[in-house]
């Protein structure tokens, strides 16, 4: 008998029709992915089988844990089953811990809801799950809180809760998609050890393909509340019979068709031996004041047509020297030059004007009051006679028809735009103004896989016809590899390596570029016919 | 922890030194001289110097202030002008009915806000949550001194369960003189409790949709635990500071309360110096107001840090 059969399971939520049909089983001891983007209903099969549903959603069909049918059990049996038999570990582990309790109580809290134990054996029990998932009491004591700790630490203190009492069943919801790639990595290998370990299924939810095919013993496929495909891993990959899968694993591994860099340096942005320090609160009223430095002596430069890409991992700097080209935060020492000037206040805006910047959170970064006309002519007020009238409707049709949006969007709201669709007008208000150098700060990072492809073939197609030259921002190793010439690696505040991005990849110099090309989970090299 | 305090501590010392300063120049610039008010308008220009000299008010304003605090400071608030008695025992006096009436007041409010709260936020959107927050409406729309006198008329004149007003003075009794503060306690509380119990429906409902509360029922916690366990400890932070805020309105806002009871307390006395021109007693009470105003918002500072340890790190 399968460790949990769901047969069936349709799921709506008022009118709105949220699974269809949704089948699927998980044999003890099994990894199995539910993959797809998002809306597609995989997190909602995962509180499915936790019944962990809104207040009016009403499912049909079967979910049986070990033969028990879930969906006929009483609210208290199957609190009795939550955290007992199926554990779960969430997406954020920032926000997934209570602030105010400690860690070694959060974790006891498990054990003591379902056990008889008393609270010194289940602290005993606790200390040694936490150890387990390697956070050991002697550098972790249970006293701690978890602001005091990073968000990989975090991470396991949430699967050392799920797993507390050995669970038949763990779900794992997008575990590691707010996590660094080397922290990535090493939970990853974490639940994969606990399941050979205890023998548990894993029920895995992920976006990402890559990680998928690392982990999982199957995988299933879903769009729009259904399942469109699954089957064992290599097996899938090696025959994917939906053209949807196909086309999931198509855009993950994206390869844009990026334009020759021109030749001859120019250079349009100068940055020399840049400094940036915080200063950090005192630790006694009359000591001196300690900073932090999260730029420390960065130098490059970005030659007109140019494409570099700048990765690290969180904390590393790269948002403070994002910010410092923009002008945005002063330098402690050293100097960006754009054009051949100072960036900063003092810059003439209409020199100014020829940087330009994307945001990872398009949604974010606009007024929700304002038509796309009025966000898209936003960088309009650097220049000394802006455009009115004609040429300005033409100058809007026309960057909004450069990211491929009709030129009637410009009397929408924001509202009115899916994400990948606001992306595009966040790059078309940064295109209208011609500028020289754009900077995309972790750009694509929020998109859908199928997304994030058709913008990275907007920006390649950009840079052809627009002559583009940009630098873009990201975590993101792959995508860096295809829309780049060249390649910044940033740790502690500092460019550790930088080459030609082909270089770097295929031969990474540094130990750290080289830990984070190994961390970073790759697409198996399948599907294309040739399994 | 106890550097937070510390720090906190130093916080409320600076806040009390700028208040007073504030205080004095802003009593100071208001119109109308103390002496000749007192001696009415047909008063000789000498008399009313002898008593300005008397009162101590043709010494530099520089030098009335340093002696007005340096005599706060020892627990001298003074002589009043009207009534020729120290300011500190009048102060003192009153005191001993507005404090008890406010914690009174504060307690009863906690007492209603935080169940109804809890309730309202445990049923969103169901009919019991429906009730608490019309009952809360018609509690912060109806003005607290018609309640005061529909209070009366039930309890006091109808059903004569209490007195209708008056103060007995603690030392006739405990009992007796809770009582007597009853009403008026009930009066000041129910606006109060309304506008908490919305606070604390609000705080809660926020928490409610956090991800560690999803996380809280994944372990096996049911709804009501995880409310309890996780959810009312978050919840308290803009309860407290609410809660904060009331106490010191209470202190010194429950002058038409006071009036409706004939209550003896701090409302009433500023009340009466102010009409005066008593500026030494409006001084020494608006000073003292101030006073527990900030030492309230100590205390809830310290009750923020002991609520939530992000803020005990914090330096």
């Amino acid at each position: 008998m399968s460790l949990l059969t769901v047969d069936n399971l349709s799921l709506s939520i008022g009118d709105f029709s949220i699974l269809r049909d949704v089948s699927f089983s998980i044999e003890p001891g099994e990894i199995v992915a539910v993959t797809g983007e998002s809306g597609s209903g995989k997190s909602m099969t995962a509180f499915s089988v936790m019944q962990l549903l809104p207040e009016r959603a009403k499912s049909t069909g079967q979910i049986r844990l070990e033969g028990k049918d879930l969906l006929s059990l009483s609210e208290p049996q199957l609190c009795a089953i939550r955290g007992n038999d199926i554990g779960m570990v969430f997406q954020e582990p920032m926000t997934a811990l209570n602030p105010v309790k400690t860690i070694g109580a959060q974790v006891m809290e498990t054990i003591l809801i379902h056990t008889d134990m008393t609270p010194a054996q289940a602290e005993e029990q606790a200390r040694d799950m936490l150890t387990r998932v390697g956070l050991p009491p002697d550098r972790f004591p249970l006293s701690r809180y978890p602001h005091e700790l990073s968000g990989g630490q975090r991470q396991r203190v949430v699967i050392a809760m799920a797993i507390a009492l050995r669970p038949k069943l763990l779900i794992a919801d997008e575990p590691t998609t707010a996590l660094d790639v080397t922290t990535q990595a090493q939970i990853l290998d974490l639940l994969k050890e606990l399941v050979a370990e205890f023998g548990m299924g894993l029920m895995m939810i992920t976006h990402d393909l890559a990680v998928v095919s690392d982990m999982a013993d199957r995988i299933i496929v879903m769009r729009h509340g259904e399942i469109v495909e699954q089957g064992e891993t290599r097996a899938l990959f090696a025959d994917m019979k939906h053209p949807y899968t196909r086309a999931l694993f198509e855009a993950s591994g994206h390869q844009v068709d990026l334009p020759d860099a021109p030749d001859g340096p120019d250079p349009i942005l100068q940055v020399t031996n840049a400094i940036r320090d915080y200063p950090l609160p005192r630790t006694r009223l009359f000591a001196p004041r300690e900073h932090h430095r999260a730029v420390n002596d960065i130098t490059f430069t970005i030659h007109h047509g140019e494409r570099v890409g700048l990765v690290g991992e969180s904390g590393c700097g790269k948002s403070t020297l994002t910010r410092a080209i923009l002008g945005l935060e002063p330098l402690q020492s050293g100097s960006i030059t754009a054009f051949g000037h100072t960036v900063g206040p003092a810059m003439n805006p209409a020199l100014r004007s020829g940087l330009q910047v994307v945001f990872q959170d398009p949604y974010g970064s606009f007024n929700p009051r304002h038509k796309v006309a009025r966000i898209v002519t936003e960088p309009f007020h650097l220049l000394p006679d802006p455009p009115t009238g004609t040429a300005r409707d033409t100058a809007i049709a026309e960057a909004l028809t450069a990211v491929g949006l009709k030129p009637e969007d410009a009397q929408k709201y924001i509202h009115e735009f899916s994400g990948g669709q606001r992306q595009r007008i966040a790059i078309a208000r940064a295109l209208i103004i011609r500028p020289e150098l754009i900077i995309f700060d972790e750009a694509v990072s929020a998109l859908d896989v199928s997304i994030r492809a058709q913008i990275l073939d907007l920006i390649a197609d950009l840079s052809r016809s627009h002559n583009l030259s940009y630098l873009f921002i990201s975590h993101d190793l792959s995508v860096v590899r295809t829309v780049t010439d060249r390649v910044l690696v940033m740790k502690s505040g500092e460019i550790v390596e930088q080459g030609d991005t082909k270089e770097v990849f295929s031969n990474p110099q540094h130990p750290y570029t080289q830990t984070l090309i190994a961390a970073a989970p790759v697409l198996p090299q399948v599907g294309k016919g040739a399994a | 922890m106890l550097r937070y305090s510390l720090k906190r501590l130093a916080s409320l010392v600076i806040s009390l030194a700028i208040a007073s300063l504030v205080i004095f120049l802003v009593i100071e610039v208001a119109p109308g001289d103390p002496a000749s008010y007192m001696l009415g308008i047909n008063a000789q220009p000498e008399t009313v110097a002898a008593l300005r000299a008397e009162l101590g008010l043709d010494v530099p304003k520089a030098e009335r202030y340093l002696n007005w605090v340096g005599g706060m400071v020892q627990g001298d608030f003074g002589t009043s002008y009207t009534y020729r008695t120290p300011v500190g025992q009048m102060i003192a006096d009153r005191m001993w009915v507005s404090l008890p009436l406010a914690l009174y007041a504060l307690t009863l409010s906690t007492l209603i806000a935080f169940p109804a709260g809890i309730y309202a936020a445990a049923r969103r959107g169901k009919p019991g949550d429906m009730a608490v927050m019309g009952a809360t409406q018609l509690g912060v729309a109806v003005p607290n001194f018609w309640f005061a006198m529909m209070l009366v008329l039930v309890f006091a004149i109808n059903l004569r369960w209490f007195s209708a007003g008056g103060f007995p003075g603690w030392d006739k009794g405990f009992w007796l003189s809770m009582k007597s503060l009853t009403l008026p306690a009930i009066a000041l509380a129910l606006p109060q409790s309304a506008i908490l119990a919305r606070v604390m429906r609000s705080s809660l409902l926020d928490i409610l949709s956090e991800d560690f509360m999803r996380t809280a029922r994944a372990k096996g916690l049911s709804r009501r635990q995880a409310l309890w366990r996780h959810g009312l400890r978050n919840a308290l932070i803009p309860v407290l500071t609410i809660i904060g805020l009331q106490f010191s309105f209470l202190l010194a806002g429950g002058i038409i309360i006071e009036q409706v009871f004939f209550l003896p307390g701090l409302g009433r006395l500023i009340f009466q110096s102010i009409s005066a021109r008593d500026l030494i007693v409006v001084e020494s009470v608006v000073m003292l107001l101030v006073f527990s105003v900030i030492l309230v918002n100590f205390l809830v500072d310290l009750a923020y840090a002991a609520v939530d340890p992000r803020l005990r790190s914090r330096t």
